[in-house]
């Protein structure tokens, strides 16, 4: 068991954005987070990697209960993420963005070494010929795939994807489908939160369901999209229950 | 201790505390509306000073008559300021308003300097004074407090009764916000850096009447204002205005307490303590 | 180190230190005066680039610095005959040590909160020295005339000063220049662009802010030590003058934000122009209104400095312009 979440809710002011969510990630699996949006994916995240700690509930990254310790402990620990709304360290080079990745990451390799792996890991997602370019002045793809690049080279045990794919064309979501493959195959376990719904129940082994901040369905791709709450939770929205339907 | 020396003291306070509030309010509404800490304030407060110094020695015009002139000159001042100086770089990193606002310190001292040079000021001024048994209340010192409290009511008034008044607390609250409700926000800011100039230069006009000064007294006046402003909130009027009393209170009454030349000490080590753990300042929230 | 090697580092040190080394091979005394204040002022401004250009913290209060590490030299030199160079160490040391525990809590405010707090704790502690008499309070404090005589003389005093203030802007320089190429300081330069993700990177930043905040403490307190023994007495005033703290950001911002050389070249471009300003009798009089324009046009209009500009304008000056 990578992680653990035992009973974890999240509170903003008058807002219950968690409610009491449980659930565990394997090692090297794929688990797909989908909801309605606002149902607490993203708070989710949040509150796993410790940017808005738990109101309630625990947190076990690799055994090690991390409940409520600050982001940088988690990242040490291997837990590294991609943010829906990009944030790009804009006065850098897209080579050292990723530099810190891979420089205070899990492995804390030094700057040399650090910025080999940054140019590795920048070929790997098809940055490298912007390596010396501003962060600030890529395009909206490229930077999502240098928030992916600079998460991987992290060297993460456990990688926590925020819709990578959103945004893009078809032909850019085929592309980063096959990366995300690429790294569940050295190894990386991953959680993935998408409203993609063909490449999210293509791409995971399991899928978990928020909404309203509570889980509402866990399993197979299969088994999720046949469970009647989680139809009627997205025919709620009927454009998303659309493209669910379509898609699952 | 002598009961008469404390409510002498009290008085002359929170007479000067009204002026002081008046002053920090010029500073605390530019930097609630556009998040820009002026640092053109202390000449703004200075400018007051000659300005009333020049209408009433050089065109004999009784000081306080001269106050309407001085609001005028205040408003301009300040919508040129925003427009030269701060409009560009309005959506900017903090340093550089920081230093865009700093330039205009120090031209404008340069240029107070060279048409007063910085020789002592003061308004030779006569008004009678209030007596209550030994305790004396100076004539200048009522007048003050009134004209403060007077302006202060007026910028209230607009800025809860009038529709301009009333766009630019929305833009304060979310500029964005406020943009896509139709309100033209280079105005709104334009003009709320002229109030908070006009704010600073009455209390300058006001201070002149009570003390005698120079072209560089804005530089203390200022750092005091940074002292008030936070005690209150930053972006806070109100929280100005009792931050100012305060201050006046605490300047007056300590000094029977302590030597003089501690009270600043006191001051800025509050100072420092509310920005860690009261940032809101007194009045707001944690 | 490999960074100690970097000709772009050399070539820079070299140029300073051969720019110093003219009034005491020439003989000028008078421009070693000058150079003295501007050496000073390079110390002051690359130290203030540090916290503020690598890392963001806008620190306007830096000059505090600069009178703690003053007001302790002097002390020591004065009352326990310490030499100067020990005596400003230990000046260095306090004031790190001063800002190692007031960043702490300090740091963690942000924009202009911060600012205005390192404004007040400059503004703190000028007061409070203008009260220990033991400092000589308001008045402050001159150095007894045979203090100089364990150097050889006030001469020699002078020249030594001079050559301590050499060494510390090289070395003031060289950190600098060594921050920027490190891991460190690529932990700093990710904390400004923006802390919350520097953190979801695997930065620490309330550490490596506050180690900052001493580094940068360190190099203005010598400069203070120095500046005052040279001078032979020391006032709360001179010491704690906001006003030269407000400078130094327009040196840096002239210069460059971020960048090595760009506070260099900016307390170098600052100080020539206020000089020539000052004595030259068409401007003398305007000279802060100009200087204020002048600032006001480099905020609006050339908002990377001189090095920021130039850096843009090539590869090849990007890769050795620090
Ligand atoms: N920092 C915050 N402060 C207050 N409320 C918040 C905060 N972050 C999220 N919320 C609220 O929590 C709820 C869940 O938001 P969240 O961003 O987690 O949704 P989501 O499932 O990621 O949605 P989407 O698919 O649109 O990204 C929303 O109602 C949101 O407004
Ligand atoms: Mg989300």
């Amino acid at each position: 068991m990578i992680l653990e979440i035992q009973n974890v809710s999240r509170r903003f002011g008058g807002l219950l954005a968690l409610d009491k969510v449980s659930f565990t990630v394997k090692e090297n699996e794929i688990l797909g987070l989908i909801g309605p949006n606002g149902a607490g994916k993203t708070t989710l995240f949040n509150a796993v990697n410790g940017v808005f700690p738990p109101t309630e509930g625990r947190v076990i990254f690799r055994g090690a209960d991390m409940t409520g310790k600050p982001p940088f402990a988690l990242a040490q620990m291997g837990m590294s993420r991609t943010h829906q709304i990009v944030r790009p360290l804009n006065e850098l080079t897209v080579r050292e963005n990723v530099t810190v990745g891979a420089c205070f990451g899990r492995e804390k390799h030094g700057l040399d070494a650090a910025s080999k792996i940054a140019d590795e890991v920048l070929e790997f997602v098809g940055l490298k010929d912007r390596a010396e370019m501003l962060a600030a002045k890529l395009n909206v793809a490229q930077k999502k795939r240098l928030e992916l690049a600079r998460a991987l080279a992290q060297k993460p045990i456990l990688i926590l994807l925020d819709e990578v794919l959103a945004g893009l064309n078809e032909q850019e979501v085929a592309g980063m489908v096959a990366v995300i493959r690429k790294v569940r195959g050295q190894g990386v376990t991953i959680m993935m939160i998408e409203h993609l719904m063909h490449a999210v129940m293509n791409l995971s082994d399991r899928v978990v369901v928020l909404d309203y901040g509570a889980k509402i369905a866990e399993g197979t791709p299969a088994e999720v999209s046949a469970n009647e709450r989680v139809i009627e939770a997205y025919l709620g929205d009927p454009k998303v229950a659309q493209r669910f339907l379509e898609g699952g | 201790m002598n009961f008469e020396v404390l409510i002498a003291s009290s008085i002359d306070g929170l007479t000067l505390g009204f002026v002081f509030g008046l002053m920090a309010m010029g500073l605390t509404l530019i930097f609630g509306v556009m998040k820009v800490i002026n640092l053109g304030h202390g000449p703004f407060i200075v400018m007051g000073m000659f300005a009333v110094l020049v209408l009433s020695q050089n065109l004999g015009i009784n000081p306080y008559v001269a106050l309407p002139i001085v609001i005028v000159l205040g408003l301009v001042t300040g919508i040129v300021t925003y427009f030269v100086a701060v409009h560009r770089v309005i959506n900017a990193p903090e340093l550089t308003t920081l230093l865009a606002t700093f330039s205009v310190n120090m031209m404008l001292i340069g240029a107070l300097t060279i048409l007063f040079t910085t020789s002592p000021r003061g308004l030779s001024l006569e008004l009678p004074s209030f007596r209550a048994g030994t305790i004396t209340v100076l004539g200048t010192r009522v007048v003050a407090v009134l004209i403060a409290s007077l302006v202060t009511g007026a910028l209230y008034a607009f800025l809860y009764r009038t529709h301009t008044g009333k766009s630019i607390r929305a833009v304060a609250n979310n500029r964005a916000a406020a943009e896509l409700m139709g309100i033209n926000s280079s105005w709104i800011l334009a003009l709320s850096f002229g109030i908070g100039t006009v704010l600073a230069m009455v209390a300058g006009s006001l201070l002149a009447t009570l003390f005698g000064f120079t072209v560089l007294s804005g530089g203390g006046l200022e750092t005091k204002s940074f002292v008030i402003v936070v005690l209150g909130g930053l972006g806070n009027p109100t929280g100005a205005l009792l931050g100012g009393i305060i201050i006046g209170l605490l300047e007056s009454i300590t000094t029977i307490f302590m030597p003089v030349s501690y009270v600043p000490v006191f001051e800025f080590v509050v100072f420092i303590l509310i920005l860690l753990f009261r940032p809101n300042g007194i009045l707001g929230a944690r | 180190m490999k960074v100690l090697t970097s000709p772009s580092l050399w070539i820079v040190l070299l140029v300073v230190l051969a720019v110093a080394l003219i009034p005491m091979i020439a003989n000028l005394p008078a421009l070693r005066e000058e150079l003295f204040v501007l050496l000073m002022l390079i110390i002051l401004a690359s130290s203030v680039n540090i916290i503020m250009g690598y890392t963001g913290y806008v620190s306007f209060g830096h000059i505090v610095f600069f009178g703690i590490g003053g007001y302790t030299g002097f002390f020591l030199v004065q009352t326990l005959q310490m030499h100067v160079a020990l005596a400003a160490l230990i000046g260095g040391g306090v004031a790190s040590l001063i800002a190692f525990l007031m960043g702490m809590p300090v740091l963690r405010l942000r924009g202009a909160y911060f600012a205005l707090a390192t404004i007040g704790i400059n503004e703190a502690f000028r007061t409070l020295v203008t009260n220990i008499d033991q400092l000589g309070g308001a008045v402050g404090m001159l150095l007894q005339f045979s203090v100089y005589d364990a150097y050889g003389g006030a001469k020699e005093a002078s020249q030594l000063a001079y050559y301590g203030i050499i060494l510390v802007a090289l070395l003031t320089i060289t950190a600098s220049f060594m921050i920027k190429k490190s891991k460190f300081g690529l932990a700093l330069m990710a904390i400004r662009e923006d802390q919350d993700t520097a953190m979801v990177l695997g930065i620490d930043p309330a550490r490596a802010k506050v180690m900052t905040y001493a580094i940068s403490a360190f190099f203005p307190a010598l400069a203070g030590a120095l500046f005052f023994f040279k001078n032979g007495n020391i006032e709360p005033g001179p010491a704690f003058e906001l006003h030269r703290s407000i400078e130094a950001l327009v040196m840096v911002m002239l210069g460059g934000f971020g960048t090595v050389t760009g506070p260099i070249i900016g307390a170098f471009v600052y100080e020539r122009l206020r000089g020539f300003l000052i004595t030259d009798p068409t401007f003398s009089n305007a000279h802060l209104v100009i200087s204020g324009a002048l600032l006001l046009i480099i905020v609006l209009f050339v908002t990377a400095g001189v090095i920021g500009w130039l850096r843009q304008q090539s590869p090849v000056l990007r890769r050795y312009l620090e």
